[in-house]
């Protein structure tokens, strides 16, 4: 055995689009502890509900995460509808799980290409990055904004998408599935994707129950955890909902897990659409929420459960918003694979579970 | 028109951003924007980049890396703030953890405003910035470029760095 190492990792650091900070504790060339160091994104943006209004709010809340935008967005006006007990239209409902899963299969577009480039594969980010364009277009004719769109407020949503549109937008998705296909097939069947992804970080499903582990990451090692599953909003006329899971529990389990998971989000979409009411999008807020009222709701995001609480007051300020998302319960997931990996896998190993650093540091 | 602003390679920073301008950073990289079709590259390593990218605002806990990444660059180089964050502290500027736009830490050359900025504005400021570092190049050519310090920006680094006097950022080249 060698001697004990201390190699700094972050928080600039060109696998890292995120500034985040992991001291890994070395032997030769495995690593035996990480310890992970956070904060270099806290802005502290729950306490601009106090000087924010419950309305004004929802546009912080979509830029917690300019990935899960929209989620974020939607949660929270979710939990201000549960406080106030305003039923909103069913057409507001689908439409924003139609723009949720759109943002779902733009997220993982998005990972599964950061992905390549951590294992060298620059023509298959590339590729992926491509396709994900198509999708942010559909946000841009939708709603003007590409990656922040403010599209979702607290009684419903701010613009419709007529018919003609939708059906545009399944078809564009529908062009995407064979070139989707493609990539597919080569981040599950390739054999140099396998070679560099099978194996590594392997986390068992005690474990991933244990550390309360959420979202891909955690199905990926066979544990079912899908809030889509409590059929919140639009969810809940689903004809049928499978979670995605794979019981292998290691890089390429959870590569195919999101991967496999972009399909289930056009399906999603194409049902949404076919069903879709004519109703209004929204509904006009009157009063605030009460005094000594509180509502907690979750909404599963691309990385996992986000779990949100808001506390009335009788004014227009809420006196207390909270949110716990995906990443910071996985972190503790990632020090556990990070442990006995390879220093040459710490980058991919961090990859794999898709950590969010600005959703956990608000 | 010097080698350097035929392909300048940029280097990318997230101080406290929300991600959502860094994916638009990066989606400059691909397909759809593709800078690579002008020389630019994407590079890891701040002394061997020409132009620094930040997104999102600086807080008491990134305004030292944002300062060093900047340090270790060598001269010329520009810094380009992108998104409304780093140009000003935008939506969270009245958050307690964060101090303001990036020209609180380190001299900015080009702000590119826009919440999320878009890929567009990304590619005018780079543009812009190409034109100041050929500026800054002939300047150190001559002689007469006086670097700046990330110590000389002293707004709100001025709880870090005492004792330093408030200096407007802008481009600074000597005459004569
Ligand atoms: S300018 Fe907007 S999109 Fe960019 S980092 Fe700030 S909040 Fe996010």
């Amino acid at each position: 055995m060698g001697k004990k190492t201390i190699i700094p990792f972050g928080p600039q650091h060109p696998v890292l689009p995120e500034p985040v900070h992991v001291d890994l504790v070395v032997e030769d060339e495995k690593v035996i502890e990480a310890i992970p160091q956070i904060g270099f994104i806290h802005r502290g943006l729950e306490k601009l509900v106090q000087k924010k209004d419950f309305m004004q709010f929802v546009a912080v809340t979509e830029r917690i995460c300019g990935i899960c935008a929209f989620g974020h967005s939607m949660g929270y006006s979710e939990t201000i509808e549960i406080l106030m007990g305003l039923e909103i239209p069913k057409r507001a409902q689908y439409l924003r799980v139609i723009w949720h899963e759109l943002s779902r299969i733009h997220s993982h577009l998005l990972w599964l290409g950061l992905l390549a480039d951590g294992f060298g594969y620059e023509n298959l980010f590339m590729q992926c990055w491509r396709l994900r364009e198509n999708v942010l277009g559909i946000f841009e004719k939708t709603t003007g904004g590409r990656v922040i769109f403010s599209a979702c407020n607290v009684g419903g949503v701010t613009q419709d998408i007529e018919d003609g549109d939708l059906k545009g937008i399944v078809a564009i998705l529908d062009g995407m599935r064979s070139e989707y296909e493609e990539l597919l097939k080569t981040f599950l069947y390739d054999s140099s994707v396998k070679n560099r992804l099978s194996g590594i970080g392997y986390l068992s499903k005690q474990d991933a129950e244990s550390l309360c582990l959420a979202g891909p990451f955690a199905r990926a090692s066979g544990l079912v955890e899908d809030c889509r599953l409590d059929g919140y909003g639009g969810y809940g006329d689903l004809a049928a909902f499978e979670p995605v899971l794979s019981e292998d529990g290691d890089g390429h389990a959870r590569c195919e897990v999101r991967a496999r998971e972009v399909y289930q989000s056009m399906d999603i979409i194409a049902e949404m659409v076919s069903k879709i009411p004519d109703t209004p999008i929204s509904l006009p807020v009157k009063g605030m929420p009460g005094a000594g009222t509180a509502a907690v709701h979750h909404v599963e995001q691309p990385r996992g459960e986000s779990f949100y609480y808001a506390k009335g007051n009788g004014t227009k300020f809420l006196s207390r918003f909270r949110i716990r998302t995906p990443t910071s319960h996985n972190i503790g997931g990632m020090t556990k694979i990070l442990q006995g990996c390879d220093l040459a896998d710490v980058a991919l190993n961090i990859l794999t579970i898709d950590p969010c650093i600005s959703c956990t540091e608000r | 028109m010097s080698s350097t602003i035929k392909s300048p390679w940029i280097i990318h920073y997230d101080a406290s951003s929300c991600n959502g301008c860094d994916i638009e950073v990066l989606a400059c990289l691909t397909p759809q924007y593709d800078v690579e079709r002008f020389g630019i590259i994407n590079t890891g390593n701040p002394k061997h980049a020409d132009i620094l990218l930040v997104t999102g605002s600086v807080n008491e806990r990134n305004i030292n890396v944002v300062q060093q990444i900047y340090e270790q660059m060598l001269e010329p180089k520009v810094v380009i703030a992108c998104g409304i964050c780093a140009t000003t502290g935008g939506i969270f500027k009245e958050c307690y953890n964060t101090l303001g736009g990036i020209d609180k830490a380190i001299p900015v050359d080009v702000y590119a405003p826009g919440c999320a900025v878009r890929p567009e504005a990304i590619i005018d400021a780079v543009v812009i910035g190409l034109g100041i570092l050929e500026q800054k190049r002939t300047a150190l050519e001559q002689g007469k470029l006086v670097s700046e310090k990330s110590a000389d920006c002293v707004t709100a680094a001025d709880k870090i760095v005492d004792g330093q006097t408030v200096r407007a950022a802008a481009l600074k080249i000597t005459k004569g």
